[in-house]
């Protein structure tokens, strides 16, 4: 009979994770925190470029915040902009060179706070680019404060009782807002905190660059991810907490399809 | 010289087209529409793109983007407009990606904006300010090559004058020498080699191939602008050797003080005048020198004296420095006033003489 050991992690799938980095990946470690939700989104980013064929066609628009680190960790083109103004920057990146896959990548605080009007506007043009959003509701990387994504109730270093709306007013919905544009082809707003929702965002990612590449016109992926940090909840509770009290808020599924 | 008879904006959409221009994003605002309007019409023809966007620091940051993927590109507003853009222009600078901005300003009033910027870091802009649509035109190619040249955004501080006058111009091609090769520009080829391509202001690289970092970086860049600095002073100088009395002045104000440069030499006065072509860099020393003869230095510009500092830093106490200028603004809010008139830069000139001869 076999003897399993049960007091320590089997190597055998450890050691399966760790050969299987994604092959645009450049380095095996980040410096977001444990339990950020961040990093599986970058991992589906690199997987969906990979498998379209799109390496030697990508490039990424990065704004300002935590998930900007992919500019050094991930072996694609880059330009990292000023906050809020990705949707812009890439417009013009993609009309000087439209055979490339050209994406944004952006936080709520960048896409929904300082960038609302160049998302809206990218998409009204009908811009064949696509965005991408990640949505922790909060300002991650100057210590959690509120967003124009941050929940009613959550708790932040500037709501310390929780959202309220009386004094700070409501979320905005920037897929919502971004599908009932006549300029958009495709918008989903997907998960990172399960199985099935991180191979659902996949997808969804997937076809927006599909669309992209096709001419169809602008695509947006809204992607809640986990931010235990921000949230001021221990790690393993995030994927639990963005159920509990994003998913209301921010439906996740595909708002419109090509 | 192949020479035909043009409207400023559109003489200098021609220049943006021969200097192969082929992005312009602009929102319109008097009197910078009409060039939005020429290019809007032109850069399809040439295969180019143009867009009419929904606010000016869209139209920037898209330029920004144009530029860091290759391209030659430009936006512009006038001044309220590229008060807008400040940030972009900064982050332009810092990041090294080239373009060119057309300031076609409703005044005088945004010397302080070109050439000391509104943006936050180290940096510069080259300034251009031509003195008609002649020149425009010539500083238009010009500033495409010298953005690419250094890697940075530049500044044409044109005027209400020089958008709306007509002039005989020469649009063809100009060549300003070799440049170098745009490999920093972003095409995505790169991807997946270990050698894909980052624009980053703050310039730390990629895990396998570190970057300098931004102390580095931008030590680098403040390098760069004293380099600049010292190569590409311009300036025109009238009658200055023997002047007694020398005028300075900047753009579409120039022709109006050599005219009367040239009516009171014929008076017997020995006057001059002193034009600095790039604001930034200011010529300093072409000043100094242009100066030397001089008991007093005037200053007229249509404003509330604002390169009187740089006419003072540039004079270094070697003789009075007097502002001749002043606020003036046409009842319209959208170009110079009635300041901007022979007769009554003659009148400040003789009256700024009449004081240095009592004293």
């Amino acid at each position: 009979m076999t003897h399993i050991p049960t007091d320590s992690a089997p190597d055998i799938p450890a050691a399966k994770v760790a050969s299987s980095s994604a092959p645009l990946q450049l380095s095996e470690e980040h410096h977001l925190c444990p339990g950020c939700g961040h990093p599986v989104a970058w991992r589906l980013l690199l997987e969906v470029i990979s498998e379209l064929e799109l390496e030697r066609r990508a490039i990424g628009v990065v704004g300002h915040g935590c998930y900007t680190n992919i500019v050094r960790l991930a072996d694609v083109d880059f330009l990292q902009c000023l906050h809020g103004r990705a949707p812009a920057v890439a417009t013009g990146v993609k009309r000087v060179q439209p055979q490339a896959a050209v994406f944004t990548l952006q936080g709520d605080g960048d896409m929904a706070s300082e960038g609302l009007q160049e998302v809206l506007h990218a998409a009204g043009r009908g811009e064949r680019i696509t965005c991408i959003m990640l949505n922790n509701g909060v300002f991650g990387d100057t210590g959690g404060q509120m967003t124009a994504a941050t929940v009613v109730g959550q708790r932040t270093k500037t709501s310390l009782d929780g959202r309220d709306p009386a004094s700070h007013g409501h979320p905005i919905p920037v897929a919502d807002l971004v599908a009932r544009l006549p300029g958009s082809v495709y918008v989903a707003r997907g998960a990172v905190n399960n199985a099935g929702s991180i191979a659902r965002t996949k997808r969804y990612l997937r076809r927006a660059f599909e669309l992209q590449m096709e001419g169809a016109g602008f695509g947006l992926v809204e992607v809640l991810t986990m931010c235990p940090t921000g949230w001021f909840v221990a790690t393993p509770e995030g994927p639990d907490y963005l159920e509990d009290r994003f998913e209301p808020t921010f439906p996740v599924g595909e708002l419109k399809t090509a | 010289m192949a020479t035909a008879l043009m409207q400023g904006s559109d003489a200098v959409a021609e220049a943006c087209v021969a200097a192969g221009c082929r992005f312009f994003a602009g929102y319109p605002m008097l009197p910078f529409t009409d060039l939005l309007e020429s290019m809007s019409r032109r850069l399809p023809e040439v295969g180019g793109t143009c867009i009419n966007v929904e606010s000016e620091i869209e139209g920037v940051n898209m330029v920004l983007g144009a530029a860091a993927a290759g391209a030659r590109a430009a936006t512009g507003s006038c001044g309220q407009g590229i008060a807008l853009m400040q940030e972009a222009i900064a982050e332009a600078a810092l990041n090294e990606v080239p373009f060119v901005v057309f300031n076609m300003a409703r005044g005088q009033q945004d010397y302080f904006q070109c050439t000391r910027g509104g943006g936050w870091g180290d940096y510069r802009t080259i300034t251009l300010a031509p003195k008609d649509v002649g020149e425009a035109v010539e500083h238009t190619q010009l500033l495409f090559h010298l953005a690419d040249q250094y890697r940075a955004p530049v500044i044409l501080y044109g005027d209400y004058l020089v958008a709306h006058t007509y002039m005989s111009v020469d649009v063809s091609p100009r060549q300003y020498g070799p440049l170098p090769p745009k490999d920093w520009a972003l095409d995505g080829s790169r991807g997946g080699t270990g050698k894909s391509r980052q624009i980053w202001t703050w310039a730390m690289g990629k895990a396998n191939d570190p970057g300098p970092g931004p102390d580095a970086h931008w030590r680098r860049l403040a390098e760069k602008f004293d380099s600049i600095a010292g190569q590409e002073m311009r300036h025109e100088s009238y009658l200055a050797d023997d002047a007694e009395y020398l005028v300075v002045s900047f753009g579409t104000a120039g022709p109006f003080v050599d005219y009367v440069v040239d009516e009171l030499r014929a008076e017997g006065m020995r006057i001059g005048s002193f034009r600095p072509i790039s604001l930034w860099p200011f010529p300093e020393r072409a000043l100094a020198a242009a100066a030397s003869a001089a008991r007093k230095v005037l200053v007229y510009e249509v404003n509330a004296g604002q390169m009187i500092d740089d006419v003072r830093l540039s004079i270094a106490g070697r003789c009075p420095v007097q502002f001749i200028g002043g606020v003036s603004i046409d009842g319209s809010g959208m170009r110079q006033g009635d300041l901007l008139e022979v007769g009554s830069i003659r009148q400040r000139v003789l009256a700024a003489v009449r004081q240095e001869d009592e004293r």
